[in-house]
């Protein structure tokens, strides 16, 4: 009000120079979406993992980056810091935007971003979940790592296993609302009931595949649980912070824990005697298929439809069943005896 | 009354109305989406205005009812928290069977009594905004989470959540424009165009003087902690509709961005200045960079640093121009004999 005329040159000379800034900024970024976002024959594939920093996605999404680069695409990755819906749907909007080929993501929510994915598949993008699954309508393919009730079944058989067939377990898990944890969790349940009578499930945490909340929710459960024998924690981040809390506590070897984790994370506590044997599959391989069948649907070479076929580089053949879902294999049970053997 | 005591007011109106802190912001707001639709691959595209406006409407809300909250010194740091809380309610009570729009209505009531808990402790007992916001931030917060807790409420009723994502006619730009359009006019005519609004600057700029003249300093805020109430919910029932979920945690970290967008759009934080297009512009103008950082594959961290650098040098360019006008002025002041004083605005 009192000298807008030298106030504004001033203020209008700094705010054009941040803009300057800005503009340098926003120019010279990598090329990593150079070529993409063109029609015709391009091939630019987006992961969307549940979330950023989470080395199971770590795991997985280089194997994708791979079989991207064996095609000759452009591979980009994007991802929240936390592993929200929401948070995911800003990027599926950015890459309906962009135009990319392919959007591989995995779901934070059966539901929450549909209509997102939906609009991306409008806009062109073919939809392809991996690992956690969303509802049918809003993709064209699920690559699912191993079925929901192999995946229950191993958990529950290293836990009875471990604990003698008997006593209190909890469950530690991801997100609440993720697709993949509550199958699992439901086929979990379904496994006890039937075969495991005497085993009971007293209590579900939520570890928001955060490393720090998981372990807290270790710790807690152990504390409401003094007779708790065993722990199950399906999601590599929470058995990892799970074990980490166990090897340094008085519970080390009197609570069993197993679950998914990855080799390289769980090794120094297998060696430890924290933790007896685990399971997962290969999470690179997951990657690539999924990868490899995306690929396949932007080329037109399967739809999604049942009993489509299609080659997935070094997998080999893969085949789509009645759901739109591929089979990556079975899970896989890592112990003191094979953990050597792998690095990932 | 020498001509050199009213020199400043000698402007003409052009440039009195144009060379103002709101222009440069404006300015800036065309120049970068400019720049963007030139540079920027799939800027052009109406996806681009969409989701743009789409992202960026629940702070366009908010930014208003903030605006004048910060306008009279005080600050709402618990509206993010009432946008998760209203965020919540609406997914409780459509679980409980009650309709979207009545579950919005009972939502709206309930911003309503957060912005009067605040004023209440604000206005009438007396307490800092900054330490009452900080405690209902992280106590609605808590309410929220509390009632829903690690779940979400996700299957909402397709027309409801379509609505929530639709666009006038064949324009890019989404229906939710439409209330925004009418609020924002709304707060303006009451900002600017009020005595209500004289009020609000007065109780910014000197609150013992603006009791003195007559305004009710106590309701005045008070009315404007519950507006923020209100129109948080508000916004909580766009965001639940438009993610299709309502979760305890929606929308954390949000008043921080709105409070961003205020400050950028020239607002001052000490209170008593500060125009309601240069806050739209600062919303917009937050929102475009970022689009166009997206659209370019920039993380959300990087995004995030260029965003704080951006305020950062806009807070700092206004106390850097007073700095240079009040060195002008004195070597004015020094240089002539007048012995009149700046009338101070």
């Amino acid at each position: 009000m009192k000298f807008p005329s030298k106030r504004a040159t001033g203020l209008v000379a700094l705010v054009a120079s941040a803009a300057l800034v800005l503009s340098a900024c926003g120019g010279d970024d990598p090329d990593s979406t150079a070529d993409s976002g063109s029609t015709g024959g391009d091939l630019s594939v987006t992961f969307l993992p549940k979330n950023l920093g989470n080395p199971y996605f770590d795991t997985s999404d280089p194997g994708g980056e791979a079989a991207v680069d064996e095609l000759g695409g452009t591979f980009e990755e994007v991802g929240p810091q936390e592993a929200s819906p929401d948070a995911q749907v800003q990027y599926i909007d950015t890459a309906a935007q962009q135009g990319v080929s392919a959007l591989v993501v995995s779901a934070n929510d059966p539901t929450a971003i549909c209509d997102s994915l939906n609009q991306a598949r409008e806009a062109g993008t073919k939809v392809v979940t991996f690992d956690s699954d969303t509802d049918p309508e809003c993709r064209d393919l699920f690559i699912n790592q191993a079925t929901a009730e192999g995946i229950a079944k191993v958990q529950v058989d290293l836990i009875a296993e471990q604990i003698g067939d008997a006593g209190e377990i909890a469950i530690l898990s991801a997100t609440a609302n993720a697709t993949n944890q509550n199958a699992w969790i439901e086929m979990m349940e379904a496994e006890l009931a039937a075969n495991h009578p005497n085993i009971q499930l007293v209590d579900t945490v939520y570890g928001d595949d955060d490393d720090q909340k998981s372990f807290d929710q270790t710790a807690a459960l152990l504390q409401s649980h003094p007779n708790l024998k065993g722990i199950i924690s399906p999601t590599t981040v929470g058995v990892a912070a799970a074990a980490r809390y166990l090897s340094d506590s008085d519970f080390k070897g009197k609570v069993a824990l197993t679950g998914l984790g990855t080799p390289n994370q769980m090794r120094e506590y297998v060696e430890d005697g924290t933790v007896t044997s685990f399971a997962l599959w290969n999470p690179e391989d997951l990657g690539y298929l999924a990868a490899y069948a995306a690929a396949a649907l932007v080329n037109g070479d399967i739809t999604g439809e049942e009993g489509d076929t299609f080659e997935a580089g070094r997998l080999g053949e893969y085949t789509v069943d009645e759901n739109a879902a591929v089979l990556l294999g079975d899970p896989f049970v890592f112990d003191a005896s094979n953990i050597g053997d792998f690095n990932f | 009354m020498t001509a050199t005591t009213y020199a400043d007011y000698g402007q003409p109106l052009w440039r009195r109305l144009l060379l103002t802190r709101e222009t440069a912001i404006i300015a800036l707001v065309i120049g970068v989406v400019l720049y963007s639709l030139a540079t920027v691959r799939n800027f052009d595209s109406p996806l681009t205005t969409t989701f743009l406006l789409l992202d960026i409407a629940p702070i366009l809300f908010i930014a208003l009812p903030m605006t004048m909250v910060i306008i009279t010194g005080e600050i709402d740091l618990s509206v993010a928290s009432t946008v998760g809380l209203s965020s919540v309610l609406v997914g409780v009570f459509y679980e409980h069977g009650f309709s979207i729009p009545v579950a919005g209505l009972l939502a709206l009531a309930a911003g309503a009594l957060c912005g009067a808990f605040n004023g209440f402790l604000v206005a009438y007992v007396g307490l800092p905004s900054l330490a009452v916001t900080i405690g209902t931030l992280a106590l609605f917060r808590g309410i929220a989470v509390g009632l829903l807790g690690t779940r979400a409420v996700t299957d909402f009723p397709q027309g409801w959540t379509s609505l929530a994502k639709d666009r006038i006619g064949d324009t890019p730009i989404p229906v939710i424009m439409i209330p925004f359009a009418v609020l924002a006019i709304a707060f303006a005519v009451l900002l600017h165009f009020s005595t209500f609004g004289r009020g609000v600057y007065d109780i910014g700029l000197n609150g013992e003087a603006a009791h003195f003249t007559g305004v009710n300093v106590a309701r005045t805020k008070l009315i404007l902690f519950v507006l923020s109430g209100v129109v948080s919910a508000f916004a909580g029932i766009y965001y639940t509709l438009r993610f299709g979920s309502a979760r305890g945690d929606n929308a954390t970290g949000l008043e921080l961005q709105v409070i961003a967008a205020v400050l950028l759009g020239g607002v001052s934080i000490f209170g008593g200045r500060g125009k309601l297009h240069g806050v739209i512009a600062g919303v917009v103008l937050i929102g475009v960079v970022a689009s166009a950082l997206r659209l370019e594959g920039i993380t959300v961290n990087v995004i995030n640093i260029i965003i704080g650098l951006l305020l950062v040098l806009s807070v700092i360019s206004g106390s850097v121009a007073r700095w240079f006008s009040e060195l002008w002025s004195r070597r004015a002041a020094t240089a002539s004999t007048s012995p009149a004083r700046r009338v101070s605005a």
